[in-house]
């Protein structure tokens, strides 16, 4: 079971860096189209952010609907360091190192902000009010002016002229405008040893004290508080650190834009999220890094069927949907691929 | 010797409703004790009050000397009463073995980042919890399907992994909630068979609700009638089955 455990996990790594080396080889011989190669680092920054969520839905079994806010306080607070530091920090890979890990930190302080009153619903409330937040943070952020001169910060939410700064002063988060000429340091690599640390600290936090004590809750909290289980201790932690690994994600998002503006983060990217978490298998990690590859993917490499794009996007989400939950196709799988997929089922188990 | 479990005059109302009035009970050290009444006489409310699921409106509840009464459940369990469920609530989507570790939780901590990055801490720790487990699932001879998952598991072993969780929570006093709640005549005998080791291998002092007299009659050294949230009756076993009033009440001519 142990061994079991550890062997799928290990797949799901090797998976990852599969990926990366076909790709680097595609890259390598010019194998790889331009709109491809676009997509490297968005690619990288959804499968963080569907891993992530899924620690809370799937392993916490939390419905947050506020993902995009946490991926958004993570892209502003990693590209605003990431303005401050241009002249400081030279090199790149250094100067994004540091962002994300701001990025990280700064949305890990807005996710226990957050939880510590969202977490006292449950179900359907919680992510009603899970959207609120997120969307409440997307226009705090949207209403935002901060410049900085000789004098240090200034910080306004009227209007770009009230910053009131030396003729040195440069605006650096221009209110709805957002923040523009973010150093473009996000790299496919980075993108990828993300991923490889996302997948690290999630999977081992599943197999562990903790882990153990956040799923169950999940399955039954009156027997987890029986046993001497605090709830809001461990929901807290899963909620936080899945929004710390959301704003290491923006931050990388921010570092491949010239242009970051706010209203991006809206609940249709919250969702999309959550779309790559359920159609991926809730709880299953490996189910996510799929199924968000594919779904980012999707709609840019149908680009060529121009109005019908989004028609097939949805008609494929219907199919997968049904592939993965109705009774009948679940018959037709056992009995047509039964060896293939009982093998993989053994080990998700 | 003193008692493991002191209880005076405990009461709770639900808005108008007196669901438990008045409620003594003292349990010595290493009993077996019975709670026992027709439906709806607040024997599982009394449960919910002595883990802190309700606060008491009013009385004091006392364990093993130390009161604690108005804790909250998880802090009642730090300080030595564990459960079963009349209906099982089991970690339905863990594996036998991890519900067992989740019961051993609060005692062999480590830190969250010894959980992140598998430091050779977690490993010790986690031997030690592995090995603590399968020492209990053994007891009640559940260590082949220590694997499986606990929804998997046939009625009558989610009963006894129900107990080995809260065992695994190391408790002076086990409450159990209707253990024998749906099981046959075979599955009773052998329930009470693993009550009494529980009982005598682990030196656990018990308090158990039941409808099934044979049971009850078989294990439990004392007993406790509960009619209309109120004491009937309060005694040895042999005594209390005779009394009239309980005769009327609950068990019929």
């Amino acid at each position: 079971m142990k061994n079991k455990k550890l062997k799928s996990n290990l797949i799901t790594y090797g998976i990852v860096l599969a990926a990366f080396v076909i790709v680097e080889i595609m890259m390598a011989t010019g194998n790889i189209t331009s709109l491809l190669k676009g997509l490297l680092v968005p690619l990288c920054v959804y499968v963080v952010l569907a891993i992530s969520l899924n620690l809370v839905v799937g392993i916490s079994g939390e419905l947050s609907l506020g993902h995009a806010g946490f991926m958004c306080v993570g892209a502003f607070a990693g590209a605003f360091f990431s303005k401050c530091m241009q002249d400081v920090l030279t090199v790149s890979g250094v100067r994004l190192f540091c962002a994300i890990l701001v990025g990280a930190a700064v949305a890990a302080v807005f996710g226990v902000l957050i939880g510590i009153p969202v977490l006292r619903l449950k179900g359907d409330y919680l992510a009603i009010v899970t959207l609120a937040f997120g969307e409440i943070i997307k226009n705090i952020i949207n209403a935002f002016y901060i410049g900085k001169d000789s004098n240090g910060f200034h910080m306004t939410m009227k209007d770009q002229f009230s910053l009131g700064m030396e003729a040195d002063g440069v605006v650096i988060l221009n209110g709805p405008q957002g923040i523009t000429g973010t150093p473009k340091d996000a790299t496919f690599a980075a993108g990828i040893i993300l991923i490889l640390v996302t997948l690290f600290i999630v999977l081992n936090l599943i197999d562990s004290r903790d882990g153990r004590a956040i799923q169950s809750i999940r399955d039954n909290r009156i027997a987890a508080e029986s046993i001497g289980i605090g709830i809001t201790k461990y929901k807290l932690m899963a909620f936080t650190v899945s929004a710390a690994l959301a704003g290491a994600a923006g931050a990388l998002y921010a570092h491949n834009l010239s242009t970051l503006v706010a209203k991006k983060f809206d609940y249709n990217q919250s969702i999309m999220i959550l779309v790559f978490v359920v159609l991926g298998g809730i709880g299953n990690i490996r189910g996510s890094i799929i199924a968000a590859v594919v779904l980012t993917a999707l709609p840019e490499l149908l680009r060529g069927l121009s109005d019908y794009r989004m028609l097939i996007y949805s008609i494929i989400l219907i199919v997968i949907m049904l592939f993965n939950w109705a009774p009948k196709a679940l018959e037709w799988r056992e009995r047509y691929l039964g060896r293939f997929f009982k093998k993989s089922a053994e080990e998700g188990e | 010797m003193a008692a493991m479990l002191e209880v005076k005059n405990l009461g709770i109302s639900f808005g108008g409703l007196r669901a438990v009035n008045a409620f003594d009970l003292t349990i010595e050290k290493g009993a077996l004790y019975g709670l026992i009444g027709p439906n709806g006489a607040g024997k599982t409310t009394v449960f919910n009050l002595l883990t802190g699921v309700y606060k008491p409106t009013d009385g004091i509840i006392k364990l093993d000397g130390t009161e604690i009464t108005g804790k909250s459940t998880v802090e009642i369990n730090k300080a030595g009463i564990a459960r079963t469920f009349q209906n099982i609530r089991l970690f339905k989507d863990m594996s036998v073995l991890d519900n067992v570790k989740a019961g051993l939780h609060n005692h062999h901590p480590y830190s969250f980042l010894a959980g992140i990055f598998h430091t050779p801490t977690y490993h010790r720790v986690e031997k030690e919890m592995d090995e603590q487990a399968m020492e209990l699932l053994k007891v009640f001879e559940l260590d082949k399907e220590a694997h499986y998952k606990a929804s998997n598991l046939p009625y009558g072993k989610q009963r006894k992994l129900e107990i080995a969780r809260a065992l695994a929570t190391e408790p002076k006093l086990l409450l159990l909630d209707e253990p024998a709640a749906g099981m046959n005549p075979n599955e009773t005998q052998e329930l009470m068979n693993t009550i009494h080791f529980v009982r005598d291998h682990f030196g656990m002092t018990i308090l158990l609700i039941e409808h099934d007299m044979k049971l009850v009659s078989g294990i439990c050294e004392e007993l406790t009638v509960l009619n209309f949230g109120e004491v009937l009756c309060q005694g040895k076993t042999s005594a209390v089955l005779k009394n009239p009033q309980v005769i009327t009440a609950y068990l019929g001519e």
